[in-house]
């Protein structure tokens, strides 16, 4: 009498931390499907998972609608879910061996992912696999494998308050092409609380300087971290922020560019296509025009910054999954997604529409050839990230220890390749 | 016969129970095992494996690498050293001023408040007691506005003033900044070539950045209304006849307070000092949220490095062996403070009868 219910109660318990435990294969391993087309999952009909890092609602919007048409024209079933942290989610992803199938991957986390094998080099047989910019091809391409298709991108440029520039006497001749005129403008637009030009400290925004002095964290594999040119372009930059005519954020109490920018504590700043969208919602009464950024003693240069498409090596349909990413890179779509949310299509043969569209960027599409990305060996990001570090103290720091302390860092990452 | 009967039957009841207890146990048992004691035997196993975050760490591709993931954080020398370092060092800055500081305020506010003379002492309690059931990553940013270079914190400053720094931008270490004001601007070479952990001596005692210390407030801020009802309740234990016996003798508040208060809250102390070393030594939401480790590294912690070098670096190993070296660390604190605060000389009233010989030192 009394024990039945006990019996009862114990095949319960035992059935719940079954089911718990089974469903979690800790010995599964994750298949490959290496035989192509013949496989069921690959079929009409594959059932597709995005999983996007996105910038705000145009741009989950504008994606969703893009893989809507995308399942509208192949009969594919794609779900677009927009990432709180991206990283994080993917991880998760990755380790529990079901990934989404198509996800952005930055420049910066494409070694990790990468080297334990996460991720499809599929990029190499797309159809308009030469048509990508060849740095950005580069950005993805990791111990000799074009691993995935460029996005799009964004390249820095000169941004500069109208109103500001007016108010200073300026004129469309003023707008600086090299250091020297930069200097000049930025102390003639340094007034009470303005300062005439704010950037953040980091690197992705000081290197740019780096590549117009010809130097650059990373040549051809070898660390040049502690070169004569990026000393120069450091010492540079100390100088104007000694001068009181450069600022960073931090400085000013905003939290990047764009926000001194917009919030007229910074008559110039340096930032990519992206502050177009924050100046549009944010402050849409400022009034600005983009120049390319001045040319230093080795000529123009600017970073550039991008992500991929990236396919999941563990996808169950990855010929349904490349599929979309060629549907997603073809100029007419990447176009679309200019519209929405500013960023400048991957592809060369849609750089003429893109001018024709948005004459106001010209600035930015114009220095594609001159744009360098970041580097993206494995660890380079935490040598990047130990930089900013420095970066932030530059006024009062001594730029060749810098240098050479990420010099030695970057060695050893190198080094251990 | 009715002997063996009995005790058939007795061990029959025993055994029933047994079963009973282990039913009942059942449930907590099979959620701790596995909510956390397997989850913890995975991330031990993880931070002496050389996992790389994709499929599970059991596989069988996954390899032992017995404590290289260790030797890389202590012993390397590199980047991932130094970095370790760094977040060591901010860290025990945090930890060696709140938990002092959070115990102290904790207990003023409880005297305050506990005192039966004071009016509207409910309202007190609730007001002090409030930041600590709001969510952290609220708190986190209203700190942040709060101490923006224009926020609130800075004009009241500049009422009085005084130009404010910019809060959470400001890497400089406050010990720094005290000693550039005496004019010690560079350290000495003594304090500049040694070091631990790929920190020099002098970073080490550079002290908290100032970005630090608004977090360090937003800490004491928050965790003292807790730990003051620990101590509300710990003082209402007092019987009132000690008070009265102590002011009989001609004691004064302040020997009254030292001599018999502060004796009696000892269990209670112990217990906030060990729930405040365990907070402060995981410090993670509010970097999170707040700062991610900016600016330069000053507000990174072991936490937030573990979590960073995981899901961002994919060295999964070494955030699991981060993970593992904070809790040694904690454990070990936890251990000297019981150490230090253990009772030395009189016997508790509870073991008044039983005096066991380790018990007694000779004095």
């Amino acid at each position: 009498m009394t024990r039945r219910p006990t019996v009862a109660l114990v095949a319960c318990l035992t059935a719940v931390s079954l089911a718990a435990c089974g469903g979690s294969g800790f010995e599964e391993e994750p298949t490959v499907d290496s035989t192509g087309g013949g496989d069921a999952a690959d079929a009409d009909t594959a059932s597709l998972r995005m999983l996007i890092g996105s910038s705000g609602p145009a741009e989950t919007e504008a994606v969703t609608a893009a893989a809507a048409a995308f399942a509208e024209d192949s009969g594919h079933q794609v779900e677009v879910v927009a990432a709180t942290d991206l990283a994080q989610e993917l991880s998760q992803g990755f380790a529990a061996g079901d990934p989404p199938d198509v996800f952005y991957v930055g420049s910066d986390q494409l070694a990790g992912y990468a080297d334990n094998g996460s991720l499809l080099p599929y990029a190499a047989d797309l159809e308009n696999a030469s048509d990508f910019y060849p740095n950005l091809v580069d950005a993805f391409t990791y111990e000799g494998q074009f691993y995935c298709a460029p996005k799009d991108f964004s390249t820095l440029g000169l941004i500069i308050n109208t109103e500001a520039w007016e108010a200073a006497g300026l004129t469309e001749d003023d707008v600086p092409t090299t250091w020297e005129e930069l200097r000049t403008v930025a102390a003639t637009l340094t007034t009470g609380d303005q300062v005439g030009l704010v950037t953040s400290s980091e690197y992705q925004r000081l290197g740019a300087f780096m590549e117009q002095a010809g130097g650059g964290l990373v040549t051809e594999g070898e660390a040049t971290a502690d070169s004569p040119e990026n000393l120069e372009a450091l010492t540079f930059v100390k100088d104007m922020l000694a001068e009181g005519s450069m600022a960073f954020t931090g400085e000013v109490g905003a939290g990047w560019g764009g926000e001194a920018f917009g919030t007229g504590r910074a008559a110039m700043t340096i930032e990519g296509n992206w502050i177009a969208g924050a100046m549009n919602n944010d402050y849409p009464d400022v009034d600005y025009l983009v120049a390319p950024l001045p040319e230093g003693p080795a000529g123009a240069g600017t970073l550039s910054f991008t992500n991929c498409w990236g396919i999941a090596a563990d996808s169950e349909s990855p010929e349904a999954a490349a599929d979309l990413v060629a549907f997603l890179t073809q100029p007419e779509q990447q176009m679309e997604f200019a519209r929405a949310f500013g960023v400048m299509p991957s592809v060369q043969s849609a750089e003429e529409a893109f001018r024709d569209e948005f004459p106001q960027f010209e600035a930015f599409i114009e220095q594609a050839d001159v744009a360098t990305t970041p580097p993206n060996a494995a660890g380079v990001s935490d040598v990047i990230a130990d930089l900013n570090a420095q970066l932030e103290s530059l006024e009062s720091a001594d730029p060749a220890a810098i240098l050479s302390s990420t010099q030695a860092n970057l060695e050893a990452v190198l080094g251990a390749q | 016969m009715p002997v063996a009967s009995q005790r058939s039957r007795g061990s029959s009841m025993r055994s029933r129970e047994t079963a009973a207890g282990w039913l009942f146990t059942a449930p907590a048992l099979i959620i701790l095992g596995l909510f956390l004691v397997i989850p913890v035997l995975m991330a031990l196993w993880v931070s002496v494996s050389d996992w790389d975050g994709r499929g599970s760490p059991l596989a069988g591709d996954v390899s032992f690498v017995g404590a290289d993931n260790y030797e890389a954080l202590l012993t390397g020398g590199g980047l991932t050293t130094r970095d370790f370092g760094t977040s060591l060092r901010n860290n025990l800055w945090y930890v060696v001023l709140v938990v002092p500081l959070q115990t102290v305020v904790s207990l003023t506010l409880a005297m305050l408040v506990g005192r039966r003379a004071i009016r509207g002492r409910g309202l007190f309690r609730t007001a002090f007691y409030f930041p600590s059931v709001t969510s952290s990553v609220a708190i986190t940013v209203v700190f942040l506005f709060l101490f923006s270079s224009t926020g609130a914190v800075n004009k009241l400053l500049s009422f009085l003033s005084i130009e404010g720094p910019n809060w959470f931008n400001d890497p400089r270490g406050v010990l720094h900044i005290a000693l550039a004001g005496m004019g010690v601007d560079s350290a000495p070479a003594a304090l500049t070539t040694g070091g631990l952990l790929g920190v020099t001596w002098w970073e080490w005692l550079a002290g908290p950045s100032v970005a630090m210390v608004t977090l360090i407030t937003m800490a004491i801020f928050t965790t003292s209304g807790t730990f003051m009802l620990l101590f509300i309740a710990a003082l209402q234990n007092i019987p009132a006849e000690l008070e009265e016996a102590a002011m009989v003798d001609g004691a004064t508040s302040r020997q009254r307070f030292f001599r018999v208060t502060l004796p009696q809250l000892r269990p209670t102390l112990f217990t906030v000092i060990t729930l405040g070393l365990i907070g402060t030594w995981q410090v993670f939401d509010q970097i999170y949220v707040g700062t991610d480790g900016g600016p330069a590294k000053t507000t990174v912690t072991p936490a937030y490095l573990s979590y960073t070098a995981s899901f961002g670096s994919q060295r999964w190993g070494e955030g699991a062996a981060i993970a593992f070296i904070l809790f040694a660390i904690i454990v070990t604190f936890t251990i000297l403070q019981r150490v230090v605060l253990r009772e030395r000389t009189t016997v508790p009233r509870r073991k008044r009868f039983l005096q066991p010989v380790d018990e007694r030192r000779p004095s």
